[in-house]
């Protein structure tokens, strides 16, 4: 397929801080968006798409244009879990390319750790009886023993060792300890030992959930952060470069009887962006995955095609995965999930640094880079998920 | 006694699931739509290979065996908080279809379950209601 670039980020803003005591979900989405505006150099009355996943208080598609005080041509409401923000990506791109509209934002507020929410250890029962929660919650299935659920198959299946995931802990910590913001996201959630780690402190931290250690899991911040995607027209009279969009693939995967845990719907995702991109995988310098734990990274990697499946082990362990590894691909230059921002839905972020680095601004920033990928997981990895694969390119 | 998470209704997918717990039976769906035969999991209406709603329930033998697992630590849960260590586990049944469950009745859960393990059903009762939970013993 020929490539085309027809839709760009044009704007980014990541709300700094991941400890914001008083703020709201919806505080940080407006903040984020008027300073990503102004990174583009376009005006607030200039929107005419929202893409909402549904978060902040008291928004989504009916409020959110309401408080926002716009009047949109496109409403899209896609929520996917994480990766919410790829599907929307690959749908603005979509809508932009049929000129429905011209300056689309996407926007992400959350503050789960002020609140205390217990994402990865704790249960929700719902108001109404429902055919999940009957046949699950007896269990006490956490969202990590989901997880760690894979990385135990995949383990036993194809020989993958603690050692080795441990190296995607190890990449994605030194580069948060290159990020202002993730360093002092990292202080103000008081981790202990803010500072590089290596494969021994990862074996040796607490384990969560066997076999899932603490160092492997992603933190619980508060935070969010704003993307303005616009046309080509547009995205030339932008302050910045623009970062073009070139392909994007979204798909979903379940549980099935008899089937294959260590496959994510990344494989069906991937190939589709790729192919619409018309880029190979080994072409890609900077992997933003969605890290929400080691194993997740893992098994993206595998689907994308980074490596074949079963070989993540021996393909992470050698340290290729640093920004200044020379070997590539970069993974999660930011600090990741897992020591830089997570609020619960992560997609946004991924979208954000590979446009700091297709940009040349990130603070692990690869010389010259000139393709990204970001790659949503949502949902849950051993069960069931969606998976938003997006391929960017730089001007 | 154990204290899991009762199940609640009306709730019409899993009803007969949990009328089959109490008989000390694991029930499963079978599509027996013309030439489908699809085994069904969880509960449901209608058959997601072919869209019929012309399921019927069987009886498992209930044995099966250990597909992945995981040993949960920390869990802020009422009901299990004061477990301890405890597994959460999918089993392939010996019909064709995989259930999350728990492995109990071992030592050591991080140290005596495996993957390829063969388990065989056993219904634990429970103080917190009437349904026992579906959980299974090493064989």
């Amino acid at each position: 397929m020929a490539q085309e670039r027809k839709a760009a980020i044009v704007g980014i803003h990541e709300y700094p801080l991941r400890v914001a005591p008083g703020v709201s979900g919806m505080n940080i989405k407006v903040d984020s968006i008027r300073a990503a505006l102004d990174d583009a150099g376009l005006a607030w009355s200039d929107i005419d798409a929202i893409y909402d996943a549904q978060d902040g208080e008291a928004g989504g598609g009916l409020q959110t244009a309401a408080y926002l005080g716009l009047r949109p041509t496109v409403i899209d409401t896609t929520q996917v879990g994480g990766s919410s923000y790829e599907f929307q990506a690959a749908h603005a791109m979509r809508d932009i390319a049929a000129g429905k509209c011209n300056v689309a934002v996407l926007s992400y507020g959350s503050t789960s750790a002020s609140n205390r929410v217990a994402i990865g250890t704790g249960g929700r029962q719902q108001a109404a009886p429902n055919w999940q929660q009957n046949m699950e919650l007896p269990y006490g299935a956490t969202l990590i023993a989901n997880y760690a659920m894979v990385k135990q198959r995949h383990m036993h299946e194809y020989g993958t060792t603690d050692e080795q995931l441990a190296g995607i802990s190890v990449a994605t910590r030194h580069h948060a300890m290159r990020n202002p913001d993730a360093v002092k996201a990292m202080m103000d959630l008081q981790f202990v030992g803010v500072n590089e780690i290596t494969t021994e402190d990862v074996l040796d931290s607490r384990v969560v959930a066997d076999p899932l250690h603490l160092l492997e899991c992603c933190m619980i911040s508060d935070g969010g952060g704003a993307v303005i995607i616009a046309s080509a027209d547009v995205a030339r009279d932008c302050r910045k470069a623009p970062v073009w969009l070139i392909g994007g693939g979204e798909a979903t995967k379940y549980r099935e009887n008899g089937g294959d845990i260590t496959t994510s719907a990344g494989a069906q995702s991937g190939p589709i962006a790729f192919s619409e991109a018309g880029v190979t995988p080994d072409e890609v310098e900077i992997a933003m995955i969605y890290d929400s734990f080691t194993i997740t990274v893992a098994v993206c990697l595998e689907d994308l095609g980074f490596c074949a499946k079963g070989e993540v082990g021996e393909y992470v362990a050698g340290g290729r995965l640093a920004f200044d590894s020379g070997e590539g691909p970069a993974l999660n230059t930011d600090g990741g999930g897992l020591s830089s921002n997570h609020p619960g839905m992560r997609g946004i972020f991924l979208l954000l640094e590979a446009a700091r680095q297709l940009r040349g601004e990130s603070t692990s920033q690869v010389p010259d880079a000139r393709l990204a990928v970001a790659h949503g997981n949502g949902g849950l990895l051993g069960g069931t998920h969606t998976g938003g694969t997006v391929i960017l390119a730089k001007d | 006694m154990a204290k899991r998470p009762q199940p609640r209704f009306p709730e019409p997918h899993t009803e007969p699931f949990w009328e089959g717990a109490q008989a000390g039976e694991l029930r499963y769906q079978r599509c027996v739509d013309d030439g489908c035969g699809e085994v069904v999991f969880y509960p449901r209406q209608h058959c997601p290979a072919c869209g019929s709603n012309e399921l019927e329930w069987f009886v498992s033998k209930g044995e099966g065996t250990v597909y992945t697992f995981s040993v949960v630590r920390q869990n802020r849960m009422p009901g299990f908080i004061d477990l301890g260590a405890y597994s959460v586990a999918y089993i392939d049944l010996d019909e064709g279809f995989r259930m999350m469950s728990s492995v109990v009745g071992v030592d050591n859960p991080t140290k005596d379950i495996a993957i390829g393990q063969r388990v065989r059903v056993t219904f634990e009762k429970q103080e917190t209601g009437e349904y026992p939970i579906p959980v299974f013993r090493p064989i």
